[in-house]
């Protein structure tokens, strides 16, 4: 009863992963073969197009490291001066047009990065020069004031984001609606009276890099530095509207730590061979099983192959991205995914010559491998962890490569302890049950 | 009992042998790193490698390369691919001198700022110990005994020795470097090290639990002749993988691959060749002393 009950997790397991593994849209003569995308709302939100993503070393790309020197801006501010540039630089990109970017800011000490990943992008110092340019915020006036005027007719003044202290949001004390709070440096908030004092009823534009941020309409001369803008603002665009406002005011100067580029076409290049490559070891690894072990190699190579596609369902359902060294992780478990049936084939072999029945030999050979197979994999979960480092440990690695490997590692010997514990097991049971 | 004790084979009697094996390659090994040291990449040194593919000849692109004030490391030049090491560049720098060199298509381009190598060799050297004391105590606490994981951290030892040593040499002859990747096989190496001495130590504790009356080097060469087969079997099917993706597979993991083959065979070698002996070798040595 329990095999049979199984028998049929077993299958039912594979079916589902047969059908996440499918490819996408792929023609056998009428039919359309596709995996489905899953697309859940509740109870909790889970989308999955259900395709094996790639790494930027594979699909070709860039990869920077930018380091924000911070020694000229408070410590207090820091973390927002990065989120500001972060912010900037997310914009500039979407300006340029790359899907699925990568920003990510990492903190550690006095060490500010910011992380970007622009996968695809096939001319990657364009879409760089892009990003290390500073942000510029500058205030620009309308000399002659007419009803058609375009931006274009902005003229810009002395005025810059350098002048700009702070910006903040407040909230009117009538209304009660967010309004910007702008607090300028003592030289800046000379400016700001100079400019407000010609344009009193006309408007006065903010430029972030060249694009209108914000037109307010100036109401009379101000002075002291201080200044509000109050548009019709939500809480949430007064709040994007500081960030921005604060990037242009904190330009923190950025550096470039670590740059890669790959073209495309060496990725696809290296995906086909290590595929290759991966397909003979598995055709040796294979054979070699069936020579040394006759018909239990033939249901070991089954527990291998059904490995196989689980591996590709989780890679798919996480999912994990692909890179060249995780690629060779995937390959390399393989390899070691047929270790615990090697371990308890050698077992039952000696259960049989001690004169022990089939399947009695088979059934001690699992228990008694099960203690070395433990401990032994045990000492390789401890190195994926070191090697993948998942709690971002400042003293540890995090470099992209170095995680592809090891996660794809760890999976695998995850997901190979079962496969060769569990559905080996079964299928043995079953298949001596036949007989 | 009598004849159980006259049947087997006894392995371990040339222990002498063994050590000799590994010194023939860990002797030469060491002195390589000792004397050459490894050739780090640009990874530790920071600088910059470019992948080109252009038709321009080798003295030209090192010309345009001086004016434009770049230092070359190295180059090399296969079917028209170049690969140039150099100083790290900034993007003004590598713009000009790529505009300067003409029809060149950009293959890869990688740079590291020289303050990023150094954050990754004590990056490097926390993951090494890390690992290392995590197993040691795990070893230590499966086997309740400091003996077993001792001897296991010594043939992991081993195994980083060896692979050092074959990198030292690699990169002193055919300027083969060590990067980010040969720091994840050397970590890998480790476990598999470990793994293998695992499946030995258990069979071990298994028999001196069912034959508590044989002597300690009996015990460990039948742990020894019963894991054998295991033990070989294992490593071939990992062999055959690794063999396969480094005749076939991409050049970016060539040699970390090469570096995973040698620490697999060194692995294997180790955990019967090295561990199991020093366990004898410091059994005799306690009884001695009592």
């Amino acid at each position: 009863m329990i095999l049979r009950r199984n028998i049929f997790f077993i299958v039912l397991l594979l079916a589902v992963a047969l059908i996440i593994d499918a490819p996408k849209n792929y023609q056998i003569g009428k039919f359309t073969l596709s995996s489905p995308s899953i697309h859940l709302t509740r109870p909790f939100i889970f989308d999955r197009e259900l395709v094996i993503k790639q790494g930027l070393d594979l699909q070709g790309g860039t990869e920077v490291t930018l380091e924000a020197d911070m020694s000229s801006v408070k410590p207090e501010d820091r973390q927002d001066a990065l989120n500001s540039a972060r912010e900037i630089i997310s914009r500039r990109i979407d300006m340029y047009g790359v899907t699925e970017p990568s920003i990510k800011t990492v903190v550690s000490q006095d060490v500010y990065r910011i992380l970007v990943a622009l996968p695809g992008v096939s001319n990657p110092d364009e879409a760089l020069n892009l990003i290390g340019q500073t942000a510029h915020l500058d205030f620009r006036e309308l000399p002659i004031a007419t009803d058609t005027a375009t931006y274009a007719d902005f003229k810009t003044t002395d005025l810059t984001g350098k002048d700009l202290q702070k910006a903040s949001v407040t909230f009117n004390s009538q209304t009660g609606k967010p309004e910007i709070g702008l607090q300028f440096t003592k030289e800046g908030g000379d400016k700001f009276a100079e400019v407000t004092g010609r344009n009193v009823g006309k408007p006065v534009a903010i430029f972030l890099d060249g694009i209108p941020i914000s037109v307010p309409t100036v109401q009379q001369k101000i002075e002291g530095g201080q200044a509000v803008i109050n548009g019709e603002y939500t809480l949430d665009e007064a709040k994007n509207m500081v960030i921005t406002l604060n990037a242009g005011a904190l330009p923190v100067p950025i550096t470039i730590l670590k740059q890669q580029n790959i073209a495309p076409t060496l990725g696809a290049e290296s995906v086909n061979r290590s595929l290759k490559a991966g397909g003979v070891g598995l055709a040796l690894v294979a054979l070699f099983m069936i020579l040394n072990y006759g018909w239990l190699g033939l249901i070991a190579d089954l527990g291998l192959l059904i490995y196989g596609f689980l591996t590709l369902a989780i890679y798919k359902l996480v999912p994990i991205t692909i890179t060249l060294p995780g690629l060779a992780g995937f390959i390399l478990s393989i390899g070691m995914a047929v270790d615990s049936n090697i371990l308890v084939f050698e077992r039952m072999k000696e259960e049989i010559r001690k004169g022990n029945d089939w399947k009695r030999s088979m059934e001690l050979g699992f228990g008694k491998a099960w203690d070395s197979i433990k401990d032994a994999n045990v000492a390789t979960l401890i190195t994926t962890f070191v090697l993948f480092n998942p709690f971002d440990w400042v003293f540890l690695n995090s470099s992209g490569m170095v995680r592809g490997f090891a996660l794809t590692l760890f999976l695998g010997i995850v997901i190979s302890l079962f496969t060769g514990i569990f559905v080996t097991r079964n299928l043995l049971r079953s298949f001596h049950a036949r007989h | 009992m009598q004849d159980t004790k006259l049947k087997i084979l006894e392995p371990m009697k040339y222990w002498w042998l063994y050590s000799l094996i590994s010194l023939c390659v860990i002797i030469p090994g060491s002195y390589s790193l000792v004397r050459y040291g490894l050739k780090p990449s640009i990874d530790f040194t920071g600088g910059t490698v470019i992948v080109w593919r252009t038709l321009i000849n080798e003295s030209s692109l090192r010309e345009i390369a001086k004016s434009a004030g770049i230092d070359i490391r190295e180059l090399s030049n296969a079917n028209d691919i170049y690969t140039i090491t150099t100083n790290p560049l900034n993007q003004e720098t590598y713009q000009l001198f790529k505009s300067k060199v003409i029809d060149v298509k950009e293959l890869s381009y990688d740079t590291v700022g020289p303050a990023l190598g150094a954050e990754l060799i004590q990056k490097t050297l926390t993951a090494i110990l890390l690992a290392a004391t995590l197993i040691l105590f795990y070893v230590a606490y499966r086997f309740k005994n400091i003996k077993f994981g001792v001897s296991a951290i010594i043939a992991m030892l081993h195994d980083s020795l060896v692979l050092l040593g074959v990198f030292s040499l690699l990169g002193h002859y055919l300027g083969v470097e060590v990067d980010t990747l040969f720091v994840t096989a050397l970590l890998t190496i480790l476990s598999f090290s470990v793994h293998d001495t695992i499946v030995v130590y258990d069979r071990i504790r298994e028999l001196k639990k069912k034959h508590g009356y044989l002597d300690f080097d009996d015990i460990v060469n039948r742990a020894i002749l019963e894991t054998m087969g295991r033990s070989i079997n294992n490593s071939m099917t990992i062999i055959f993988m690794l063999l396969s993706m480094y005749l076939l597979g991409g050049d970016t993991t060539k040699w970390f691959i090469f570096a995973l083959l040698v620490g697999t065979i060194s692995g294997t070698y180790s955990s019967t060749f090295t561990a199991a002996p020093l366990l004898i070798v410091w059994d005799k040595f306690t009884h001695r002393k009592k």
